[in-house]
């Protein structure tokens, strides 16, 4: 599988005067995982947006394999078809699933196959069966996502990701929207996934999953990056008081 | 006394006039559908003299009625040099009075879509094109069909109103009828039936429409 990196330079974002993003350096290495964490509103979403330019950043770079996605040069706007071009090797699954309630998972998978890679219906049929077997769901491809339960129905997003081919994923708080018996078997597949060599960034509240399958972590807070280091270094010997303080708290509250 | 054999005589003259009623709401609801699509579009655009033409276009027509909208628009027609019969007028006056009432319709079923769903299409590389007609569009009209077969009902009933231009719908055929049989209450209550009944149909092909497109 091809992997991408990403190389995060001095990113702005702003929300009128609310300053979402202050001058974000990271760089994401091809084939790893990397998890954002912090408290709610600490723009690590904005960020993850900004590297499929969902969310438009207003200065600094974003590079995709050293390509700068977004802009031809800065200040100046990326065409609509160059930006689709980009967006096409990179996956996103959102927090809400977001699947498309009038189509069948399998459609559902299939429809980017057919309008973005041009793929015959056949084909794509075909290919969005794999990529639904790979996620554990061969057997539910003809149920809406109003019959699937969440944590399939973020199973379904992901094939419709990969299904793709990307060779970056973006996941933004992946499991969030999920009761808790339900985190596992989406984890599972993102485990399975990065096992298989794929770039992902993921924003979570998942320590765990921080822990046990990420290569490195970053810490933001209040739209400044604190830290980025090993999981064990964020996780187990936070040097910076901001990361003690949101860690002490994440215990105090899964603690019984 | 009410006369049964003049009340079920009257359904005959009704029933022939009904095909203006039908032809009317029927048109008028398709060129609303049309007119309502762009004038909705507009109100969506970028660009701000199209969002206010179509703002101006919605509240000046949702905020005369109907009855004066025919005829100020019949009898502007000639003025201008335009010989269109009544029965175009009537048409053309329904489609552009309920083109502002379909367009706020769809306008709030768009807006009622969470922008994740376009926002799933936009990240796998969809073209806007592909993110309106296979994600955007499918829903909103699905989102939209209790308010438009409300709608189609309101202009069965309005277009009682183009009576006033001389078209012999249903209820000027029925004021006809009242006036020679000197029986209003037989023909009126007839005409009230036939009203009922279309619109029953209509509701009954909103539920059948909306249960099609449930997912």
């Amino acid at each position: 599988m091809q992997a991408s990196s990403v190389e995060i330079r001095k990113v702005n974002k702003f929300y009128g005067p609310f300053h979402a993003l202050k001058d974000i350096d990271l760089s994401i290495p091809p084939g790893k995982v990397t998890c954002l964490i912090g408290p709610s509103g600490s723009g690590k979403s904005t960020l993850l947006r900004c590297m499929n330019f969902l969310e438009e950043y207003d200065s600094g770079e974003v590079r995709i394999d050293g390509q700068l996605i977004g802009y031809d040069a800065p200040g100046k706007r990326m065409s609509g078809r160059k930006l689709r071009e980009m967006r096409r090797s990179i996956g996103m699954v959102f927090q809400q699933f977001n699947l498309w309630p009038h189509m069948t998972a399998h459609e559902n998978v299939a429809e980017g196959l057919i309008r973005v890679r041009g793929l015959s219906k056949a084909d794509a049929m075909t290919r969005a069966a794999d990529a639904l077997a790979k996620v554990g769901l061969a057997d539910k491809m003809g149920n809406h996502p109003s019959r699937l339960s969440g944590g399939q129905q973020q199973r379904v997003a992901i094939a419709r990701a990969i299904a793709m081919e990307p060779k970056l994923m973006l996941f933004d708080e992946p499991t969030s929207a999920l009761d808790p018996e339900l985190v596992g078997e989406v984890l599972n597949v993102m485990k399975t996934l990065a096992s298989e060599g794929m770039t992902m960034v993921v924003v979570t509240h998942e320590m765990g999953f921080a822990a046990h399958v990420a290569d490195q972590v970053a810490f933001l807070e209040k739209g400044e990056l604190v830290d980025v280091d090993t999981p064990s270094g964020i996780l187990h010997h936070p040097k910076d008081a901001r990361i003690q303080s949101f860690l002490r708290t994440y215990h105090e509250r899964n603690s019984f | 006394m009410f006369s049964i054999p003049v009340f079920f005589e009257s359904f005959g003259p009704l029933l022939w006039a009904a095909r203006y009623t039908l032809l009317i709401s029927f048109l008028g609801i398709g060129l609303g559908l049309i007119l309502g699509a762009l004038i909705c579009a507009a109100r969506l655009s970028p660009y701000a003299i199209l969002r206010r033409f179509a703002a101006v276009w919605v509240s000046f027509l949702r905020g005369v009625p109907l009855l004066v909208q025919l005829l100020v628009f019949y009898y502007a027609l000639p003025v201008i040099g335009l010989d269109v019969p009544a029965f175009v007028a009537a048409i053309v006056t329904v489609g552009i009075c309920a083109s502002a009432y379909i367009s706020e319709i769809w306008r709030g079923a768009i807006n009622a879509l969470p922008r994740g769903q376009s926002e799933a299409a936009i990240a796998i590389g969809m073209s806007p094109r592909d993110v309106w007609s296979r994600v955007v569009l499918p829903q909103a009209v699905s989102l939209s069909l209790p308010a438009l077969i409300n709608e189609l009902i309101l202009l069965v009933k309005a277009s009682s109103l183009v009576s006033v231009v001389g078209i012999l719908e249903i209820t000027r055929s029925s004021q006809a009828q009242a006036a020679t049989t000197f029986r209003p209450l037989e023909v009126y209550l007839a005409a009230a039936c036939i009203y009922l009944m279309i619109n029953l149909c209509l509701a009954a092909l909103g539920r059948y429409l909306e249960h099609r497109t449930t997912v």
